[in-house]
């Protein structure tokens, strides 16, 4: 079957295909055909972990060639190791669950069937990242599963909360996914593949400069942090909870959280070649953890107070990764990474359960709130001991299977004092907020009469599933009881097998821990010994900065978020009025241009063509004086002209001129001349004005 | 002889323009469906060329379908010459089937619908004769027809700012044609036998000297990247789009825009390869300063479709980052795919920007809110392509861009491309917020009460798209195998 | 010979102070045929002094005075339609050749 194992995810997948386009409208048709889908898959995978086992935990893998380019050769495949098929088997378990379940929690739901072809989609996108083989597969599937995510936390997109939340986490889990690209970039061109195998290989064999594999760790580290909301990138996952409550425990609680620490797993090898990254991987786990569980001790909203333990304890699982290969990276045995992924699985289930369980609690009592809850033991029969039992075992105690794995993480920071004070701390801290939890809603009296009177257990569909995870919880650790020769430990490993042994002391130590955690929640919460208000009261500025979160998401929104959109404004109008300035500009300067030739055309040039008609003109008005219109005046120049010709021009031979005759000729044309102008000066003026009245006529 | 594809390309378009023009002004159906019909040879003709190239030629670099060189103006040397190779394939499908999803998106147009249509079977043959011309003069000549359609279309056909947009769009365009013209004046007098052929030019010239190479190099680089448009000649983009009728804007985003890069690997890059090596940093640069600079700037839109069109500024960005890393097949065939991948993808959100707008009437943000309660399946077809635009795997934004960072990682400095990816989160941000301001949220009843979910022609129009989307980001592998040869060829010539 | 020149020159002085003297078309006409007159003392006395042989002077003056009888109809002609026209026969009222 390990062979067919791509139908783990590609059922999901079928179904979300047919519900979209034939079952959209037949709503409990696509809820039987997406459980009945989710359920071969489970079976499937029941069967591969089966298969792994009888092999050994050899690793199987098979690909395919997704794009041949040169330098660039990125396949599809699938790779089944012993890590893969423990997460196959937990996204299935609790993804059918939580199916099962949403049929009753969605129930009247106008999107009913949507509902389950998203959360078909999501199951599609998380097994395919579970399976990949490598590293740009597992990024493709990384994305789908952040898109299905945004889908399902923007389910009720008529709530601006959670359509403010969608996009917050959507983009929150990007600014780690840019990091984890920059990482992926940085494998292609250093390993020059991107097949788990072939880049270990590469790493091991020192073909890649130590700084380079730092670099590396860290940035896919990045993309860790933020599908797995670690400090500093944690502030998406508690805004998540405006989704419906069966994708917060499906999502961001039992799996897709949990990708974060699967890839950091995945990608062991490289945080080995490099202890420095495996530190920063330690220290941001321990922050993380630490911080969150601080917020959870004095948060109201339920399911805000198990997001904030989602993020403590997926805090708790980097950082044992992150000492693991630290240790290892120092020549030290560690069980942290065994400690890390059997934390995974076994939180995947008691986490999934409390989900659930809060979800049948809202169901009955219709508020999120715990301090209108109260007193709701006897009412909910199924759901309170479920939701105890879960809560024992996320405190670690005896002998559930939070018990069993919390202890290995303990163990794993024992051998770094700083690291073990704080883990031991927030395992106090988490069994203290957990049961403050539980008092305050199951026990004591009911703190809103009304609510409390309408309360009732849920339907079966949603009990059943609590009561097969509750199972889980007591028992899914156990098969990483420190006695058993082929445990978990020796099935789920990097590197050499680690062959675990009890450690009394710490047992005991952690156990003290988490009682004593119990013990002062009941005396707070129960008991009343202690007034909560007054502690409160006496830290109150501690008690507000928790309240608060820290004000992360004040910071954020102050130094991030409005400096960016007041940046893409200012950009805009550096847009309008810059370069657009300088194109309108450059327009306007044509045109004004274009303005200065015309008016030279016109004066200049024109005025060159038109000044020389004007003198034309002109001269032609002077020279029509000449033209009087009168015979006479006209013969009379002629007359002038030939005497003039005359004068210059006459050829006179020497006898004529001796005889006189060229004087006597021009004396008698001046003459004549002469007389002609005496006479007409003397006629003229008669007639000039004769002229002019007959102009003005 | 072969049947002239290519030529069937430019000219069953020019004579279902004269065929339209015939028919009389008032039976709009008839010249629409005349339109749409005749638009439909040319698109299955490229159909068919790409099927036939990817099975046939796609091994080898070497032009398919020649036609010519036949003499046209023998005293210049100008010739008749088509013929393509794996980068124009790609694109003659794409503007095949975005010509006829346009016409398909245009039943809407009620003014002048015969020179409506008119014009938009000339600019169809503009566009299909860039992507087949072999010859400078031919290039040049149909770089020059499409404006003049497209200055009409936009300008008659427009929005309330349609002559500004109109005058600056082709004063632009322009602008670069003319920086065009002088180098390719340059080309034709320093090559001897005096040629427009640009295959021959190809083989001269990387001869030339540094500086007539840089020079040429620069000119060509403006022509071609107001086209793009690179940062900082893109602002009559905004501007045309949003004035541009939908269907304009559809051409303009998924075909015109991608001109201007076909044309940097088709000309400037391979012919100067010394010029290149010289500026592809500073190039890279300005692909990293459109990227981020789009992203912010389509960030702070009040209209939806002004932020499609910002969008495009930064996704042709990454065409640019592409181009700069000249070295890497991988990075160029980044390019080839966010080409392609762009042009449906944007197509398609202008496709929806205008669903929306012929219901609402505005295009304001603000005055959405809760639409997908309303509009399921519109809201669903629009968050799909969101999601195709800000690159989310099983898309072929994804392809592109993962295949653009990985070649300009390996290629280009890695801190400006590590800065670059920001843009990934920036695409996100931008699309997200336009996401959940418009469809997400509380509905308001009284106001959009009486939208209407997208009917069957609108579907229609976009479902292709659709397909081809997914298609491409699932199964990249044929349309990389079809350019390959040519790409690998490419990288050769401008490694010399 | 000085003499019939002399004449011709007085004749011809005084025929053209007439023609460009005179208000009256008529008289401007009979200055006219004065100059005629004195051209035509001048042929006949060339003709009798310088070529006594042929006898072209003569003919010419005949001619002359044939064509000056042609010339004063075709004048005359004129002067009737200038007065039909203008209901006078003054010379200043005939500018209409001015520009």
């Amino acid at each position: 079957m390990t062979e067919h194992s791509y139908l783990i995810a590609l059922l999901p997948l079928l179904s979300f295909l047919i519900v979209v386009f034939f079952l959209r409208w037949k709503e409990m048709l696509s809820a039987v055909f997406s459980i009945a889908m989710i359920l071969v898959s489970w079976v499937i995978s029941i069967i591969v972990l089966i298969e792994t086992l009888a092999r050994h935990g050899e690793p199987y893998e098979a690909y395919y060639k997704f794009i041949d380019l040169v330098g660039f050769v990125p396949e599809i495949g699938i790779l089944i190791d012993p890590l893969a098929a423990v997460m196959l088997l937990v996204v299935t378990t609790v993804g059918a669950s939580v199916e099962i379940y949403s049929v009753g929690y969605m129930h009247g739901d106008p999107r009913f069937s949507r509902f389950f072809a998203y959360l078909s989609l999501f199951l599609f996108s998380m097994l395919g990242l579970v399976l990949a083989n490598n590293f740009f597969m597992i990024f493709i599937f990384w994305e789908l599963v952040g898109l299905t995510s945004y889908l399902l936390i923007g389910f009720w997109f008529e709530k601006v909360s959670a359509a403010d939340a969608c996009q917050k986490a959507f983009i929150t889990t990007r600014i780690g996914d840019l990091g984890f690209l920059v990482g992926l970039f940085l494998i292609a061109v250093y390993a020059g593949t991107f097949n788990y195998g072939g880049v270990f290989d590469s790493i091991s064999a020192g073909a890649i400069p130590a700084g380079i594999v730092t670099l590396i760790a860290i940035f896919v580290f990045c993309g860790a942090v933020g599908k797995s909301a670690q400090f500093p990138l944690h502030v998406w996952l508690p805004d998540a909870m405006e989704g419906p409550t069966p994708v917060s425990a499906l999502i961001h609680a039992a799996t897709m959280v949990a990708a974060g620490v699967y890839l950091v797993a995945r990608a062991m090898t490289v945080f080995v070649g490099s202890a420095e990254a495996s530190l920063v991987v330690a220290v941001i786990g321990l922050i993380t953890s630490f911080m969150a569980a601080t917020i959870a001790l004095v948060q109201n909203d339920i399911k805000r107070v198990l997001a904030y333990s989602t993020v403590s304890q997926l805090g708790y699982m980097m950082m044992a990764l992150g000492l693991y290969g630290y240790d290892s990276a120092m020549g030290h045995h560690s069980p942290g990474f065994y400690a890390g992924t059997f934390h995974l699985m076994t939180h995947a289930f008691f986490k999934g359960l409390l989900f659930l369980a809060a979800g049948s609690i809202i169901h009955a009592i219709h508020t999120n709130n715990i301090q209108e809850m109260g007193g709701l033991f006897s009412k909910l029969k199924l759901t309170a001991p479920a939701f105890i039992i879960a809560s024992l075992s996320i405190a670690g105690i005896f002998p559930l299977s939070g018990f069993w794995s919390k202890d290995e993480i303990v163990a794993a920071a024992s051998h770094h004092p700083v690291f073990l004070v704080f883990t031991l701390l927030i395992a106090f801290m988490t069994a203290f907020y957990m049961f403050r939890l539980c008092f305050l809603t199951f026990f004591g009296e009911p703190r809103d009469k009304e609510k409390y009177e309408h309360a009732h257990e849920s339907p079966k569909t949603m009990t059943y599933p609590l009561v097969f995870l509750a199972f889980l919880a007591i028992f899914a650790g156990w098969v990483g009881l420190p006695w058993l020769q082929s445990g978990f430990a020796s099935f789920v490993y990097h590197g050499e097998p680690y062959h675990p042994h009890a450690n009394w002391l710490l047992m005991i130590i952690s156990t003290v821990m988490a009682v004593s955690g119990i013990g002062l929640a009941y005396l707070m919460y129960y008991k009343k010994s202690i007034s909560a208000d007054r502690v409160a009261e006496k830290f109150k500025p501690l008690y507000t900065l928790l309240y608060n979160k820290y004000y992360f998401d004040e910071l954020y929104d102050a130094v991030l978020i409005r400096p960016v959109l007041a940046f893409g404004r200012l950009m805009w109008r550096f847009d309008g009025s810059v370069i657009d300035g300088l194109v309108n500009g450059t327009a306007w300067a044509t045109v004004l241009w274009a303005d200065m030739k015309q008016w030279f055309d016109k004066w200049i040039v024109d005025g060159a063509v038109n000044g020389s008609g004007w003198i034309v003109r002109q001269s032609g008005n002077i020279g029509r004086f000449l033209q009087t219109g009168r015979v006479q005046s006209y013969a009379f120049f002629a007359l002038l002209l030939v005497v003039l010709v005359s004068l210059f021009k006459l050829e006179v031979g020497p006898q004529e001129r001796e005889a006189g005759w060229p004087v006597l000729t021009i004396l008698l044309a001046v003459g004549i001349i002469f007389l002609a102008i005496l006479s007409r000066t003397i006629g003229r003026q008669p007639a000039g004005q004769e002229t002019k009245q007959e102009e003005h006529v | 002889m072969e049947f002239p594809y290519l030529s069937s390309l430019i000219f069953v378009p020019i004579f279902g323009m004269v065929v339209v023009m015939l028919l009389p002004k008032e039976n709009h159906k008839a010249i629409r469906w005349t339109a749409t019909i005749i638009s439909l040879i040319p698109m299955l003709v490229s159909f068919w060329l790409t099927w036939d190239y990817f099975v046939n030629f796609s091994g080898s670099a070497a032009m398919a379908y020649q036609e010519g060189p036949y003499s046209w103006i023998p005293s210049l040397n100008v010739q008749y010459f088509l013929g393509v190779d794996g980068i124009s394939v790609p694109m003659l499908f794409l503007t095949g089937l975005l010509s006829t999803l346009s016409l398909l998106a245009s039943f809407g147009i009620t003014n002048r619908v015969k020179e409506y249509f008119a014009f938009f079977l000339l600019l169809e043959a503009g566009m299909m004769g860039v992507f087949v011309a072999l010859d400078f003069f031919l290039f040049y000549v149909f770089w020059e027809i499409m404006l003049v359609p497209m200055y009409f279309l936009i300008g008659v056909w427009g929005g309330p700012r349609k002559e500004y947009a109109a005058i600056k769009f082709f004063l632009y365009t322009l602008f670069g044609s003319m920086f065009m013209l002088v180098s390719i004046l340059i080309l034709y007098f320093t090559s001897e036998p005096h040629t427009l052929n640009m295959m021959t030019l190809i083989e001269t010239c990387p001869t030339l000297s540094h500086s007539l190479q840089m020079v040429c190099f620069i000119f060509f680089f403006i022509a071609f990247a107001i086209k793009v448009p690179v940062w900082p000649f893109h602002t009559w983009l905004p501007d045309a789009h949003v004035e541009a009728p939908t269907a304009v804007s559809v051409i303009l985003a998924g075909v015109l825009l991608k001109m201007g890069t076909y044309a940097m690997l088709r000309v400037s890059w391979p012919m100067f390869p010394d010029a290149l090596r010289t500026l592809s940093f500073w190039i890279a640069i300005l692909g990293v300063i459109a990227i981020i600079y789009g992203a912010l700037v389509s960030m702070a839109q009040k209209d939806l479709k002004k932020l499609v069109a910002y969008s495009s500024v930064s996704h042709m960005g990454y065409c640019m980052l592409a181009l700069a890393a000249f070295s890497s097949v991988t990075a160029i065939a980044g390019c080839m795919f966010q080409m392609v991948s762009h042009g449906l993808i944007t197509g398609a959100l202008f496709l929806l920007v205008g669903v929306l707008y012929d219901r609402a009437h505005t295009r304001e943000i603000a005055a959405f809110g809760g639409i997908g309660a309303k509009l399921p399946v519109y809201s669903g077809i629009m968050i799909f392509f969101s999601m195709a635009a800000l690159g989310l795997p099983g898309m072929s934004g994804f392809v592109s861009e993962f295949m653009i960072f990985v070649g300009a990682f390996g290629a280009l400095n890695k801190v400006l491309v590590g800065i670059s990816v920001l843009g990934v989160v920036l695409g996100a941000a931008y699309m997200l917020r336009m996401v959940q301001r418009i469809f997400l949220g509380e509905f308001d009843k009284a106001k959009w009460g009486g939208l209407t979910e997208i009917n069957f022609r609108e579907i229609v129009t976009v479902a292709p798209l659709m397909v081809l989307t997914v298609a491409i980001g699932v199964y990249p592998a044929p349309l990389s195998n079809l350019m390959r040869a040519t790409l690998e060829n490419l990288v050769t010539l401008m490694a010399r | 010979m000085f003499y019939y020149l002399a004449l011709a020159a007085a004749l011809f002085a005084i025929g053209l102070f007439g023609v460009l003297t005179r208000r009256n078309v008529i008289g401007i006409l009979m200055s006219l045929e004065l100059m005629f007159n004195a051209a035509n003392i001048n042929f006949v006395a060339f003709n009798k002094y310088i070529a006594t042989d042929a006898l072209v002077g003569q003919m010419f003056a005949i001619f002359i005075v044939v064509v000056a009888a042609a010339e004063a109809v075709v004048g005359l002609a004129i002067v009737l339609l200038i007065y039909r026209n203008w209901r006078g026969i003054g010379m200043d009222n005939v500018n209409v050749m001015k520009w």
